[in-house]
């Protein structure tokens, strides 16, 4: 996503290193990762389960919710990579459909 | 004027020069028609679309999908001038064929994802960055005759 779109790189101008494969880079990989595995456990509810999450990057990282679509492209060319076959179109729809509404139930507090 | 550095030429052609367009084009429009449902719209003539399998055993579409990739040769054939070698196709899918523009870029998107899979590990940022680069450009000059 960073050198794809690097227009995201702007939210973190305050790491020393944008490369990939950089530590912080890795690190944030990953906790943005472990919040999706939350999404996952409350997709029954998404908006109440995401509520903190979304109170987060409103009020504090004010993230501008495009980003999160941006995100949502560069996880599933990811996916795509590393699972080409498991990767059909039917999952491909079901998790697009997860992320897209993810997306929303971050967005919630925004406004 | 879109600006192409060596490496960014070199990538296109390179991706494009491996392609199995028979293999490829039908799947990324058979991914567009699941993925995003609405893009059915435009292809009511083509027979059954009813479910998944339906389109993925679909004849019409099989030979759509990469009739529309062959399309994109013109555009890595003239980087140079994206712009007016789909001056045509722009009008065509505007006035004929009545195409919504925005459904360009979610076609463009199922390419990416399908070539990601092929490519695996191979399909690097850098690619991707290329890549898309150049779909946005097509997507961009395939919009540009809407009035």
């Amino acid at each position: 996503m960073l050198i794809v779109y690097p227009q995201t790189k702007t939210y973190f101008s305050h790491w020393p290193d944008l490369k990939a494969g950089s530590a912080p880079v890795t690190k944030h990989g990953k906790k943005i990762m472990a919040g999706v595995a939350q999404a996952v456990a409350k997709i029954d509810d998404l908006t109440s389960g995401l509520l903190d999450l979304s109170e987060l990057h409103a009020f504090q990282l004010r993230v501008d919710p495009a980003n999160f679509k941006i995100l949502a492209h560069c996880l599933q060319v990811v996916i795509a990579t590393m699972y080409p076959n498991e990767f059909t179109p039917e999952a491909h729809v079901a998790l697009d459909k997860f992320l897209s509404n993810l997306a929303l139930a971050l967005s919630e507090k925004y406004r | 004027m879109v600006e192409w550095t060596e490496q960014e030429r070199n990538i296109i052609t390179s991706i494009f020069s491996n392609l199995d367009y028979d293999d490829v084009g039908p799947k990324a429009l058979i991914r567009c028609l699941i993925v995003y449902p609405w893009t059915q719209r435009y292809f009511a003539s083509f027979g059954n679309l009813y479910n998944a399998d339906a389109i993925k055993t679909n004849p019409n579409i099989q030979a759509h999908g990469t009739r529309v990739l062959h399309g994109l040769d013109r555009a890595v054939k003239n980087m140079d001038n994206i712009k007016g070698t789909y001056a045509e196709l722009s009008v065509l899918h505007s006035e004929k064929l009545h195409v919504d523009p925005d459904n360009f870029k979610l076609l463009a998107d199922c390419l990416t994802i399908v070539i990601a899979a092929k490519m695996g590990s191979g399909f690097t940022p850098e690619m991707q960055a290329t890549f898309q680069k150049f779909l946005a450009v097509v997507v961009s000059a395939l919009g540009r005759q809407y009035h």
